[in-house]
C-alpha cells in the first residue's frame, strides 16, 4: 500500500537530517534509461539516488545486443574510447531461413570501421556497470542490492519517494523516475499499467558462447575488433512472430531467439528447444562449432509498440525505458530509445525543478519531448505493425520459404533457359500465395509500417 | 570497549579467468568482494558493540580498491575504517602481513585500548588461515581460532568464553582479554546495511596509512619483509592421457569395456576385498 | 597488551640467520587425547625422502602428556630421533604452551625444515610458531621436494584458484616451515619395533595466567550418518549434468554396487542436490580414492584440484570437449542416464561373478580339506 505523508515536510534538496533520507531525484533501476537520467541530473548538480536491485548494474539485465552510437555519444562523447565495447559492427546481415537454406541480405562497410563508427556489440553486465560508474563519478549515489518496493505517496496521491527493502529504507525525493524495466513494479503498483498481456511481450532467450577471437575473425570474416550483426528470420521461430540473432563479441558470440509470448503459449513451442534447434541449423551450426557455453540468459521484451505504452507521467513520477514500453521490436531497438528517454526525462526534471513544480502537468514536458523525438515518431509510425504481424503469420511462416524457393529455382545450375527459371520461380511463389494475396500482403506492410515519407 | 576487525578484499572466485597465453590471472573486470569469513567477523564485532557498547574499527592492508570492502563494513555499522596501502606493502607473505596489521593495531591501541581483534577463519584466495595466529603472537593476545560462538565476555574480569568447532568436537574455551578471535561462518548471519548506513558509508572519510604511518621501515614490509617468495609457477601435473572407451550412446558397450580395464588393473578386486 | 612473560614479539625486522647452523628435517607429531593424527605419519613418510635426499636426520617432535606410545610409533614410522616434551600442561592442546614447547625445541636443536599437518590443531599452531620464530611458513602444500645442495625446501601448492602450481622458497630463514593437509601424502608402511634416539625437552615454567586459555569442556560430535568422502575408497561424483534427484539416484545405485560413496562438484552442491560435506574441489574436500567416477562433471580446475590424487579416474560426459577428459584414465562420451545404469548393472554382475569364483575356490579348498573351518 502507498504510504501517506504530508508533503509539506519535504521541500528541499537531499539531506540526512531528522533521520529522513532525502534526494532531489530517485531513479529506480540502473539500466541504460535510469543511468542516463541519473548521470545527466548529477552533472547538473542535483542530488540523485540511483537504486539498483542487482549486486551491480547490469547483473540483472540482458539484451541481444547491439548498442547504437546515437544517442549515447551525446551523453558520453566518444564513449567507445572508454566504455567496455566488444566489437564495432561493420557487417549487418539479414538471413531469411528455411530448414536448410537462406536468402541473405546484408551491408558491409569500411566506413563503419572508422570513427565515429556506427553500432557496437556490448555485454550488459560489463557495460551497464561501467555506465553507472560514470554516473557515480558525476555525483550520483548508486545504491545496489536494493529493491524499490513501492512508491511513497502523500495524502493527495503525489509520489514523494520510494520504499526500499533496506532497514529504514524510505527514500524521499521530489520526483521518482521509474526505470525498472519491462516488468516495472512501480508502474504496476501505481496502477499505470496492469499485468503484462502476453501479446504485448516477447520472450528472448540467449546464450553466450565462447569461441575465441581467432575463430570469430575467421568465421565472420572480420579483422581486429570489427564485428558482425546477423538477424535471423523464418524457420528459426517456426512461424511465430519473432526472430533470432547472432552478435560477435570480443571472444564470444551472443546467440538468441525472440518470439512473442502469446505465440509461444498458443503453439506450445519451448524457448529452450527453439534455441537448441536454431543452434543446430545447418547454416548456423558451423559458426558455433567447438564453442563452449558460458552463460544462458532469458528476458522479457516489451513488444506492444505505441499502442501498448503506459501513461508516462504522474505527479512526482516519470517512466522511462522498457518500463515505458519504448522498444521498437521489428528493428531490434530498445536500448537507444531507453537512453534517449532517460535524457529527455532529465531535461524535463531540470525544467520542473527550476519552477519548483513536479506535478504531472509540469512533468508532461517529458511526453511532449518524447513525442517529438525519433523514438516516438518511429514507434507511432509502426504502431500497426504488432497487430499486422499477428494477423499475418505468413510473413514469418511462408515468405522466407517462398523467397528461398524462388531463389533456388532462379539460381539452379540446371541448364534451363532463364525464362523457364523465372517462370519456375514465380510458379513456386504463386503456388502458395496467389498474385492477389501477394499484392495484399505488400499493401498491408506499406500501410502497417507507415515508414514511407 | 574497542573492537578491531581485520578484513581482506579478494577476487570473487567464480570470476577467476586465466590468460591462456601467459598463465596469469586476469584481474581486470574481476569483481572483488570482502572475504566471506571477514563479513562474519565484522558482524560479530558489531553484535558485541550492540550488546556492550564501544566502537568498531575496521582495517585492511591492500590496494586502493580494498576501500570498497571497508565501506561495506562501515555501511553495516562500523565506526571507523582505515586503509593501509602503499606500494612498499605489495608482495607480502603472511609473516609480513601480520606484522603490518599487528603494528596498526598497536597504534590504534595507543589511542584507545583494544579488547578484541576479529578476523575471518581464512581467506578464499590464499586460504592459509595464518595471519590471525601471526597477529595474536606478535601482540601477545590470546589466540582463539575456529570460533563458532562467543558464549560470554566479561570486560571487568578480562575474560572471554568461546566455543571452537574442530574436526570431531566442540571445545569450550575460556581466555584472557585482550584476545584475537578467528570466526567461522556458523557464528552469525551478517546483517544487511540499512539505507542510512549505506549513505553514511559512501560519504565517510577513510584515512590511508602507509608503513611509515605505523612506524615500520621499508625493509620490514612487503616483499622485502617476507621470508617466503614464489620461486616458480607451473602447470599442475597432469594424468597421462586417458583412453576413450566409447563414444555414442551404447552404455552396455562402455560398461563392458570399463569393467574389463579395471579388472585388468586388479582394481576391482582391490576394492571388493575392502 | 598482555605484556607479562615477554609474550609480545617486539622484534620487527627479520633477523639474519646463519642457515648452515640448521640441520635436520622435523615433523611435528600431532596427538589429541593420546591418539596420534595420521597426517603425522604421512608427513614422516614424505619427510624420509627429504631427509635422505638432503643427507640428514629425520626427527619427530612430540608434545603431550604420557606420550611414550607415540614416541615409539614415531620411530616405527621412520623417525631417527624423537624430540619429546612430556608435561601435564600439554595434556590438552592449547596454543600458548604448545607454541612455547615447540619453539623451545626448535631454538635449541635448530632443524632446517619443520613439517606440520594442516589440521585444525596444526593450523592453530603453525602460524603462531612461525611468527614466534620469525621464519617462513608455506601452508597447504601438495608437493614437497628438497634441493640436496642448498637444502632449500621446495614447497608447492595450488595457486590462482587452483589453475596453476606455485613453488615457494624460504631462502634465508630457518626453519623452513610447511604444512600439508591430511590425505594428500601417502601413508607409509610402519616398521614396528624400530628404534631411534630419544631427546627429552622441557616446557619453560609457566604461570596459570600466562597460559592465556583453559579448555573448560569438550563436547564430542557424534559421527552420525555423515559420509566422510575423504576416507572413501570409491567415489561416484556428479556434476551439473545430473539434473537433480533422478540423476542422484543413479549415482547412489552405482556407488552401492561398488561399495563406495556419492560426492559432487560445486555445481551439484549449489543446486542443493548434495550437502557441502560431500563437495569435492578447491572449496570443498580433497579426496584420494582408488576409483573416482565423474558423471556429468565438466572438469573445471577447481574441481580437479580436489580429486586429482585419485588412483583411477573415469569420466562420463555428453560433451566430448569437456576438460575432464584430459584429466581421466578412462573416458566415456555419452549420456550418463544411459551409461551409469549400464555400469551399475555390469559392476553388480562382475561382483557376483567374483564372489562366485571365491565361493567356488573355497569349496574346492574345502573338498581338499583345506577350508579353515574344517570339514
Amino acid at each position: 500500500m502507498a504510504v501517506d505523508i504530508s508533503r509539506s515536510a519535504l521541500e528541499g534538496a537531499s539531506s540526512m537530517t531528522g533521520g529522513e533520507t532525502r534526494f532531489d531525484v530517485a531513479v529506480v533501476g540502473a539500466g541504460p534509461a535510469g543511468t542516463t537520467c541519473a548521470l545527466l541530473l548529477a552533472r547538473a548538480g542535483l542530488e540523485v539516488a540511483l537504486i539498483e536491485r542487482g549486486p551491480y548494474p547490469g547483473s540483472k539485465n540482458t539484451f541481444g545486443g547491439v548498442l547504437y552510437r546515437h544517442p549515447l555519444e551525446q551523453i558520453v562523447p566518444r564513449f567507445w574510447e572508454r566504455a567496455p565495447i566488444e566489437r564495432k559492427v561493420i557487417d549487418k546481415q539479414y538471413w531469411l531461413l528455411t530448414e536448410d537454406s537462406a536468402v541473405k541480405l546484408g551491408h558491409r562497410s569500411r566506413r563503419f570501421a572508422e570513427e565515429p563508427y556506427n553500432t557496437f556489440t556490448v555485454l550488459r553486465a560489463k557495460f551497464d556497470r561501467w555506465y553507472a560508474e560514470e554516473a557515480r563519478e558525476a555525483g550520483a549515489m548508486l545504491i545496489p542490492s536494493t529493491v524499490a518496493l513501492e512508491a511513497i505517496r502523500d495524502e493527495r496521491g503525489r509520489v514523494i519517494g520510494v520504499r526500499t527493502d533496506r532497514e529504514q529504507g524510505d527514500l524521499y525525493a521530489s520526483v521518482v523516475v521509474a526505470a525498472d524495466g519491462v516488468n516495472s513494479l512501480l508502474s504496476r503498483q501505481l496502477g499505470l499499467h496492469g499485468e503484462l498481456r502476453p501479446e504485448h511481450v516477447a520472450l528472448g532467450v540467449k546464450e553466450v558462447i565462447a569461441l575465441g577471437e581467432d575463430r570469430i575473425r575467421e568465421r565472420f570474416n572480420l579483422e581486429g575488433d570489427e564485428g558482425a550483426d546477423i538477424s535471423l528470420l523464418g524457420a528459426v521461430t517456426k512461424g511465430m512472430v519473432g526472430g533470432g540473432f547472432i552478435y560477435t563479441n570480443r571472444d564470444t558470440v551472443s546467440v538468441g531467439v525472440v518470439a512473442n509470448a502469446d505465440a509461444y503459449r498458443r503453439s506450445g513451442n519451448s524457448p529452450v528447444d527453439l534455441l537448441e534447434e536454431m543452434k543446430a541449423h545447418p547454416l548456423i551450426r558451423p559458426l558455433l562449432e567447438g564453442g563452449q557455453l558460458k552463460e544462458y540468459q532469458a528476458h522479457l521484451i516489451p513488444e506492444g509498440g505505441f499502442d501498448a505504452m503506459p501513461p508516462l507521467c504522474a505527479d512526482g513520477l516519470l517512466v522511462v525505458g522498457d518500463a515505458a514500453g519504448l522498444v521498437n521490436a521489428a528493428f531490434f531497438e530498445g536500448s537507444n530509445h531507453a537512453i534517449l528517454s532517460g535524457q529527455l526525462a532529465a531535461e524535463t526534471i531540470l525544467e520542473a525543478k527550476s519552477k519548483g513544480d513536479f506535478s504531472a502537468q509540469a512533468l508532461a514536458g517529458y511526453e511532449r519531448r518524447l513525442r517529438q523525438s525519433v523514438t516516438l515518431r518511429d514507434l507511432k509510425g509502426l504502431r500497426r505493425l504488432p497487430g499486422l504481424l499477428h494477423s499475418h503469420p505468413q510473413y514469418f511462416a511462408i515468405y522466407p520459404e517462398l523467397l528461398n524457393e524462388a531463389a533456388h529455382h532462379f539460381l539452379a545450375a540446371d541448364g534451363r533457359p532463364k525464362r523457364d527459371k523465372v517462370r519456375g520461380a514465380l510458379k513456386a511463389v504463386t503456388a502458395r500465395r496467389s498474385p492477389w494475396q501477394l499484392l495484399r500482403d505488400l499493401w498491408d506492410v506499406w500501410r502497417g509500417t507507415n515508414l514511407w515519407p | 570497549m574497542h573492537f578491531v576487525v581485520c578484513i581482506k578484499q579478494v577476487p570473487d572466485s567464480l570470476d577467476l579467468k586465466i590468460n591462456p597465453e601467459t598463465g596469469t590471472l586476469i584481474r581486470s573486470g574481476v569483481m572483488s568482494v570482502m572475504n566471506l569469513y571477514d563479513l562474519h567477523a565484522v558482524e560479530e564485532a558489531l553484535r558485541l558493540k550492540d550488546r556492550f557498547g564501544g566502537r568498531v574499527t575496521v582495517i585492511t592492508m591492500g590496494p586502493g580498491a580494498a576501500e570498497q570492502s571497508l565501506r561495506e563494513a562501515v555501511s553495516m555499522g562500523a565506526d571507523q575504517a582505515i586503509l593501509i596501502s602503499n606500494p612498499a606493502l605489495g608482495g607480502a607473505d603472511t609473516l609480513a602481513t601480520s606484522l603490518v596489521l599487528a603494528e596498526a593495531i598497536r597504534k590504534l591501541d595507543a589511542d584507545e585500548p583494544v579488547d578484541l581483534v576479529f578476523v575471518g577463519k581464512q581467506t578464499s584466495d590464499s586460504d592459509t588461515a595464518q595471519v590471525g595466529p601471526g597477529i595474536a603472537t606478535r601482540l601477545g593476545f590470546t589466540q582463539l581460532t575456529y570460533v563458532m560462538q562467543i558464549d560470554s565476555v566479561d570486560f571487568a574480569q578480562r575474560q572471554i568464553q568461546v566455543r571452537r568447532l574442530l574436526e570431531d568436537r566442540i571445545e569450550v574455551v575460556r581466555g584472557r582479554l585482550p584476545a584475537l578471535v578467528a570466526v567461522l561462518k556458523e557464528i552469525n548471519h551478517p546483517r544487511r546495511a540499512s539505507l542510512p548506513g549505506l549513505l553514511r558509508a559512501a560519504r565517510v572519510e577513510i584515512p590511508v596509512w602507509s608503513h611509515e604511518t605505523i612506524g615500520l621501515a621499508r625493509e620490514d614490509v612487503g616483499l622485502q619483509g617476507s621470508p617466503t617468495q614464489v620461486a616458480k609457477v607451473f602447470a599442475p601435473p597432469s594424468r597421462p592421457p586417458g583412453e576413450l572407451l566409447s563414444e555414442g550412446t551404447n552404455g552396455a558397450a562402455a560398461a563392458e569395456a570399463l569393467v574389463g580395464r579395471l579388472a585388468e588393473r586388479g582394481l576391482l578386486e582391490d576394492i571388493w576385498r575392502g | 597488551m598482555n605484556s607479562d612473560n615477554g609474550k609480545a614479539s617486539q622484534v620487527r625486522r627479520l633477523p639474519s640467520c646463519d642457515t648452515s647452523a640448521y640441520r635436520g628435517v622435523w615433523v611435528f607429531v600431532e596427538q589429541i587425547d593420546g591418539v596420534p593424527n595420521q597426517v603425522s605419519w604421512e608427513l614422516l613418510g614424505e619427510a624420509r625422502k627429504l631427509a635422505d635426499k638432503r643427507g640428514c636426520e629425520l626427527a619427530a617432535a612430540v608434545l603431550g602428556y604420557q606420550i611414550d606410545p607415540i614416541v615409539a610409533e614415531s620411530f616405527a614410522y621412520g623417525a631417527d630421533v624423537v624430540y619429546a616434551i612430556d608435561d601435564p600442561l600439554l595434556a590438552r592442546y592449547r596454543t600458548y604452551p604448545y607454541r612455547q614447547g615447540l619453539v623451545g625445541l626448535v631454538r635449541q636443536h635448530k632443524p632446517e625444515m619443520l613439517l606440520i599437518g594442516a589440521t585444525y590443531q596444526g593450523r592453530d599452531l603453525a602460524g603462531a610458531v612461525a611468527t614466534d620464530l620469525l621464519t617462513g611458513l608455506t601452508a597447504d602444500c601438495t608437493m614437497l621436494d628438497v634441493d640436496p645442495a642448498t637444502g632449500l625446501l621446495q614447497a608447492s601448492r595450488p595457486t590462482f584458484g587452483g589453475t596453476q602450481m606455485a613453488t615457494i622458497l624460504c631462502r634465508q630463514h630457518r626453519p623452513q616451515i610447511a604444512s600439508v593437509r591430511p590425505r594428500v601424502l601417502k601413508m607409509p608402511v610402519p616398521q614396528p619395533g624400530r628404534q631411534g634416539r630419544l631427546v627429552r625437552g622441557t616446557l619453560p615454567t609457566l604461570s596459570d595466567s600466562a597460559l592465556l586459555t583453559e579448555v573448560v569442556e569438550v563436547i564430542r560430535q557424534p559421527a552420525g550418518d555423515a559420509v566422510h568422502i575423504e576416507d572413501a575408497r570409491v567415489i561416484v561424483a556428479g556434476g551439473r549434468g545430473l539434473g537433480g534427484a533422478r540423476g542422484l539416484a543413479l549415482l547412489e545405485d552405482l556407488a552401492d554396487a561398488l561399495g563406495g560413496v556419492v560426492a559432487g562438484s560445486r555445481a551439484a552442491v549449489e543446486q542443493g542436490w548434495l550437502p557441502h560435506e560431500q563437495q569435492v574441489g578447491q572449496t570443498g574436500r580433497t579426496v584420494r580414492p582408488k576409483l573416482y567416477i565423474a558423471c556429468g562433471i565438466s572438469g573445471a580446475i577447481q574441481h580437479l584440484v580436489g580429486m586429482q590424487n585419485s588412483e583411477v579416474v573415469v569420466a562420463i560426459n555428453r560433451d566430448p570437449e569437456a576438460p575432464i577428459f584430459r584429466a581421466c584414465n578412462y573416458g566415456i562420451v555419452g549420456d550418463l542416464f544411459e551409461v551409469v545404469p549400464a555400469l551399475t548393472q555390469r559392476f553388480r554382475q562382475a561382483r557376483q561373478e567374483w564372489e562366485h569364483q571365491l565361493t567356488a575356490a573355497a569349496t574346492d579348498l574345502a573338498s581338499y580339506g583345506g577350508h579353515p573351518h574344517g570339514s
